[in-house]
């Protein structure tokens, strides 16, 4: 009964509260980069409602199961990620062994759900789409795990996130160290990625492809995957600060850092989509597996010499 | 590998206008392009045929919402052509004042699009934003940000008064700081090169037998400017250079952009400071028969008029070529062999302005005509059903 109560009220209401707050930080704050008012504090919210009252529309030729399907797994997934991150930043204790790697793979399976809901919808542009976030899954994944893998060694080679966690209350954050700092830098980097926002977000590319995946969705479905995106934009960062910044702690002073903490991760994700053009999904390989690479193996090197 | 084909159109984020590319890819790679037009078609030269001569001016401003003074600059020309008299030198200063203006700001429009067409939307709200200071100025000028009706076949409609000078200048010059930033942020972002250097090259050969015009052409090294090649307003009067490019990139596009904003800012200054005292209008009468042509350059190209007169009060024939018109098929040379997302900032990269481009051929068998448009009306509705019956829906 518990895991249920973490389920919906931590994993689903809190992480979508916290969610939308950030993502109403960044359309506020890529407003004010660009002259504009922005949006008051309840529109991302007022956007799911909206969407959730419009009509659910199924395209003739789409593959009508895993169309309706792929938004929900998306989601739940993201639900399994948070309450998986929350229950390990309420009570470390509480956890299981590898719980590090079932937050890796759900972390890829919000992707996966775009990727099933753009090929089933039968859109060439949204098969497009769903073929160019195939590479850039294939592409920020290697340097990804590489800096999760920092993290595992500085906690002793110990695949719970609880272990991690407790390594950095009794040693100080991971990411003070020269290792650490640099898995930081590449992780930040990767979930620019992940919720493809530029300069990655060539699967959705607007004026390209007009936002490619979703082309065809609309209504609820629409608005799940809005909900799944704001939620990840929470959840990822939240994943970081566990992992490399000693977590979220909830009472005194700790709250107000953990809060700049994430402001602060959120205002580094809108400055650097505010600040670059889309790059090629060629480019984005070649970004990913080149230098990022590169990057991440010499923070595992450094972290196995214990820097 | 198998052929897929990407409809960019007739209703796309990436273009305002109506317009449909159809591209055949393979993969990512674009192995063909064909473009469809039309859906955009108001007539405006049947509509000029039953104006007067002075109400053209209106009609013509109204071809395209960015170009309000190319079409009746070339069309005034074309009417002066006919009638063998310029304009008084004040009329001609206000006429490069105002083309000028408008370049300004179809400029920063397009640098605006490129950015955004690029994701780069922070370059599109500041690019705006700076439209809009111009967009004042031309207030303080004529009344109007947009169209601003100064154009009048013989002169110009409204002076400038002498007290707005200081003004205006004022403002230009508070400008040039910002658009010197910009010029910054876009010259020299490391990402911005990968996105558009060796994109979408159109060689001065393939320029040339295109016939491309405007930035297009300069860009690829092609030093053609009617402003300097066939001086009118008061171009021939003041010092000003033509920015040409070698490369032909989407790059070396942007780079003749930006860097003919600042010879704008730099003939707009000097006309005003330089504004010689007069009439402002020949007060023209009648029109005698004849034909007249009127070329200038627009900020896409040169922007063509051609009118024939038969001594009464409106035009017999009045015929627009507008400068995309001439830069879309560069197309071919351009898009093929690229990849999707190069293929979305290479269309944009002409400044392409689809409106002003409408045209519709009407067949002719023996003087009798093969559709009316009552005949066109039943096709599109056929069409229609067609569609509607292949997509399984009554």
């Amino acid at each position: 009964m518990i895991y249920i109560l973490y389920l919906f009220f931590f994993g689903f209401l809190l992480t979508a509260v916290i969610g939308l707050f950030g993502s109403w930080i960044d359309r506020k704050l890529t407003a004010r980069l660009q002259y504009r008012v922005g949006p008051p504090l309840l529109q991302p919210l007022f956007d799911i409602l909206k969407l959730l009252k419009k009509e659910t529309l199924v395209p003739f030729g789409a593959s009508k199961a895993t169309f309706l399907a792929a938004p929900m797994i998306g989601l739940v997934s993201v639900m399994v990620v948070s309450t998986v991150l929350w229950v390990n930043n309420v009570d470390s204790q509480n956890t299981f062994m590898g719980d590090l790697i079932v937050v890796v793979y759900f972390l890829l399976v919000p992707s996966i759900s775009i990727i099933m809901g753009g090929f089933a919808s039968g859109n060439p542009l949204a098969s497009l789409g769903a073929s160019r976030e195939l590479k850039l899954i294939l592409s920020y994944e290697l340097p990804f795990i590489l800096a999760v893998l920092v993290a595992v060694i500085h906690a002793d080679f110990s695949l719970r996130l609880g272990d991690i966690l407790a390594t950095q209350a009794k040693n100080g954050v991971i990411a003070v160290s020269w290792s650490g700092g640099l898995a930081l830098l590449i992780t930040m980097i990767c979930m620019q990625g992940k919720l493809a926002l530029v300069p990655f977000d060539t699967p959705e590319a607007e004026t390209e492809i007009a936002h490619g995946v979703l082309i065809e969705y609309s209504g609820p479905l629409l608005a799940v995957y809005r909900l799944m995106k704001n939620m990840l934009f929470f959840a990822l960062p939240f994943f970081i600060i566990i992992i490399y910044l000693g977590g979220l702690r909830g009472h005194g002073l700790h709250l107000l850092y953990g809060a700049l903490e994430y402001v602060g991760i959120v205002a580094l994700i809108t400055v650097i989509r505010n600040t670059n053009p889309r790059l090629r999904i060629d480019q984005v390989l070649r970004f990913f597996w080149g230098p990022m690479t590169v990057l991440a193996i010499i923070a595992v090197l450094l972290a196995l010499g214990n820097y | 590998m198998p052929r897929t084909i990407i409809p960019i159109g007739p209703y796309h984020p990436l273009q305002e206008e109506p317009e449909f590319f159809i591209l055949t890819v393979e993969g990512e790679t674009v192995v063909d392009i064909d473009l469809r037009m039309g859906y955009n078609h108001r007539g405006i030269e049947k509509l000029c045929e039953r104006q007067a001569y002075d109400q053209v001016t209106f009609v013509v401003e109204r071809v395209c919402g960015i170009c309000s003074t190319s079409h009746p600059f070339a069309y005034t020309q074309a009417v002066e052509d006919i009638l063998s008299v310029e304009a008084p030198p004040r009329a001609r200063y206000i006429r490069t004042i105002t083309a000028e203006g408008e370049r300004i700001h179809s400029h920063l429009l397009w640098l605006g699009l490129a950015g955004h067409f690029l994701g780069y939307n922070t370059i599109f709200m500041w690019c705006w934003k700076l439209r809009e200071e111009i967009l004042d100025v031309m207030e303080i000028l004529s009344g109007n940000r947009n169209n601003y009706a100064m154009f009048k076949v013989g002169g110009v409609w409204r002076d400038i008064k002498a007290e707005d000078i200081p003004t205006v200048l004022k403002k230009i010059d508070s400008i040039i700081p910002t658009l010197e930033k910009l010029k910054k942020a876009v010259m020299d972002d490391p990402v911005l090169h990968a996105r558009t250097k060796g994109i979408g090259i159109l060689s001065k050969e393939a320029a040339i037998n295109y016939c491309a015009l405007g930035p297009t052409a300069r860009a690829s090294g092609i030093a053609r400017d009617i402003r300097k090649n066939c001086p009118y307003g008061a171009y021939a009067e003041i010092d000003w250079e033509m920015i040409v490019a070698q490369n032909g990139d989407v790059f070396d596009k942007v780079v003749v952009r930006i860097n003919e904003l600042f010879e704008s800012i730099k003939i707009i200054k000097a006309c005003l400071t330089r504004l010689p005292q007069g009439e402002i209008d020949c007060g023209i009468e009648d029109i005698p028969p004849g034909e007249g042509i009127g070329h200038i350059e627009a900020p896409r190209g040169e922007c063509f008029h051609y009118v024939r007169s038969d001594g009464t009060n409106r035009p017999v024939r009045h015929k627009i070529r507008a400068p995309t018109f001439m830069n879309l098929p560069t197309f071919k040379e351009t898009v093929i062999g690229g990849s999707i997302p190069d293929a979305a900032i290479i269309l944009a990269a002409i400044d392409p302005c689809y409106c002003c481009t409408e045209r519709m051929a009407v067949l002719n068998r023996k003087g009798e005509k093969l559709f009316t448009g009552e005949d066109l009306i039943k096709l599109s509705q056929e069409k229609t059903e067609k569609i509607k019956s292949k997509m399984g829906r009554k």
